[in-house]
């Protein structure tokens, strides 16, 4: 059912933890459909110096996170903006169908984690431009496509 | 690497004496049961010996009982087969929340025809009460179909007392027993039972055969029309080995009983008393007492069933869950949220079922692996960092 690679990220997540004094934040999720990310962000010259995780969901979301904490650990944040999903997915050497909605998590949990970073340091980056995690749908189970398989 | 198999709820081995009694009719006894030679009548003669075999078994005549390829053709076969006879008496089934899919998707293919169904409420412990029962009988009622022993939490239902109400009001009774066959002794005289469904891979027999116990004088609409097998009701010819496989194994259930239950019983105590006393934060769903032998279901705060089963697989354990994510689906299972689970804790949810081949040891490995599973994946959740402060 999975991957070797979703299986590696499952049993050895990286960046498991919490930054204690991180420049931003994100959640999304909810415990009703059983998937919920936390993203921890810190930036440094636009940089993202390190990221950690804390997930409650199955196999896919724990590697979905894993695989996109070390994505995007290092980039400058226009470059992990470029980023999405589907990049999770292949890096993971992809998802069953039913489970792509963890790897939109991985996105959207980063992205609200850096929206925060932008409320709290007052910046704006292009790639973030019309984002608002006011507007996220809370369950990606419907809305995504099995050609994306 | 140790493997543990605590999925009996699932499927069991067949075991070897069952095994060994099925070998000669793959090669030696051959026949077609249906053919007037000497083939066909020794195959026939043990089809009826096995038929003969599994009615006694539960007091039923020979004549009333009905071989299937399973325990979901049997629920198909009872639903939609009363409801097919009966439809000029009325159109009302009365059913639970907690039933198999067998049933329960039966029904909602019942209602697209028109028929009207009461799924009646449980309470925390999966059974129904038999006031509300009793309320939702009405003239146009046809039949009631309640489980016996739940496949996920292992609840037993008063079935007894739902035969007396239903005989009493004239209504048929059906019981998917397809967990309690071989793990309760069923009386379906005394128990008022008018079809009863069962399976032969629950109790360590071969896969694809079951059964339907139909009592004397029931209307019941033919499922399989053809040939004159099952007494034309369910045509096509006799899955022969298999039926010799399955009265074997409903033969040992029966002799073994009361050692299969007690085992089964001390070593799911085993198992939940070590679960309970080692993790924090997990409920132990169904009832105290009135439940399957070898059921044990846990739900774990703050972690997901399907992270727990996959890292339970990697230490060779097997046992499954009604977590959305196992499920396929974007709820958890129907029997969870019917006892009054929160989301976040039947996602957590893990059935673990003893067998027969289940040992002591093996109940030890798996409350050891499992505290560490446990463990791993709450550090990992943001739920489990509310609870400790991150700590």
């Amino acid at each position: 059912m999975y991957t070797d690679k979703v299986m590696d990220h499952f049993t050895n997540p990286r960046n498991v933890g919490v930054i204690e004094d991180a420049d931003g934040v994100g959640e999304v999720g909810n415990v009703k459909c059983g998937d919920i990310m936390r993203i921890y962000l810190k930036i440094e010259n636009d940089v993202i110096e390190d990221i950690k995780f804390k997930t409650f969901g199955c196999g896919s979301a724990i590697a979905s996170s894993s695989i996109a904490t070390v994505m995007l650990k290092g980039k400058t944040i226009d470059e992990a903006l470029e980023l999405n999903n589907k990049d999770f997915v292949s890096a993971l050497g992809g998802l069953p169908s039913v489970k792509l909605h963890c790897s939109v998590l991985a996105e959207e949990a980063f992205k609200v984690a850096l929206y925060n970073y932008c409320q709290n340091s007052g910046k704006t980056y292009a790639g973030l431009e019309g984002f608002n995690p006011e507007e996220l749908d809370d369950d990606h189970h419907d809305d995504i496509d099995e050609d994306d398989e | 690497m140790r493997r543990v198999y605590l999925d009996n709820s699932a499927t069991t081995p067949t075991k070897q004496e069952v095994l060994d009694a099925m070998m000669p009719y793959f090669t030696e006894v051959f026949g077609n049961p249906s053919s007037i030679h000497g083939f066909g009548r020794e195959a026939k003669k043990i089809v009826n010996e096995s038929r003969a075999t599994i009615a006694n078994l539960m007091n039923a005549e020979e004549r009333e009982f009905f071989f299937t390829a399973g325990g979901t053709e049997s629920d198909n076969w009872a639903v939609k087969g009363i409801a097919k006879a009966h439809k000029n008496k009325g159109n009302h089934i009365i059913t639970s929340k907690v039933e198999h899919h067998g049933i329960l998707h039966t029904c909602e293919t019942l209602e697209k025809e028109g028929f009207e169904v009461t799924y009646l409420e449980v309470d925390e412990y999966g059974r129904i009460s038999l006031d509300d029962l009793k309320a939702a009988i009405k003239p146009e009622t046809i039949l009631i179909s309640i489980m016996y022993a739940n496949n996920e939490i292992g609840t037993v239902q008063p079935i007894k007392e739902i035969g007396t109400i239903a005989k009493e009001k004239g209504v048929l009774f059906h019981t998917d027993a397809v967990q309690a066959f071989g793990n309760f002794k069923i009386d379906v005289k005394e128990m008022n039972i008018d079809l009863m469904s069962i399976s032969s891979h629950k109790i360590y027999g071969p896969k694809g055969i079951g059964g339907l116990y139909v009592r004397r004088g029931v209307r019941l609409a033919n499922f399989v029309d053809g040939g004159a097998q099952e007494r034309k009701k369910r045509a096509g010819t006799e899955n022969v080995p298999s039926i010799v496989g399955f009265a074997k194994a409903a033969e040992i259930a029966y002799r073994d009983f009361d050692a299969h239950v007690e085992k089964l019983i001390s070593l799911r105590e085993r198992l939940k008393k070590g679960i309970m006393e080692s993790i924090d934060y997990c409920k132990y769903n169904g009832h105290p007492e009135e439940r399957h032998p070898g059921n044990c279901h846990v739900a774990f705060e703050f972690i997901e069933g399907e992270a727990l089963l996959l890292s339970l697989d990697m230490v060779g354990v097997a046992g499954s869950s009604g977590s959305a994510c196992t499920s396929g689906s974007l709820d958890p299972s129907h029997v969870l949220m019917s006892i009054g689970l929160t989301h976040e804790i039947a996602h957590g949810s893990l059935r673990l079922s003893v067998g027969d081949f289940t040992t002591e040891e093996d109940v030890d490995y798996v409350v050891h692996e499992l505290k560490g599973i446990v463990d791993r994946l709450r550090m990992m959740s943001p739920l489990y960092d509310k609870v400790t402060g991150g700590k």
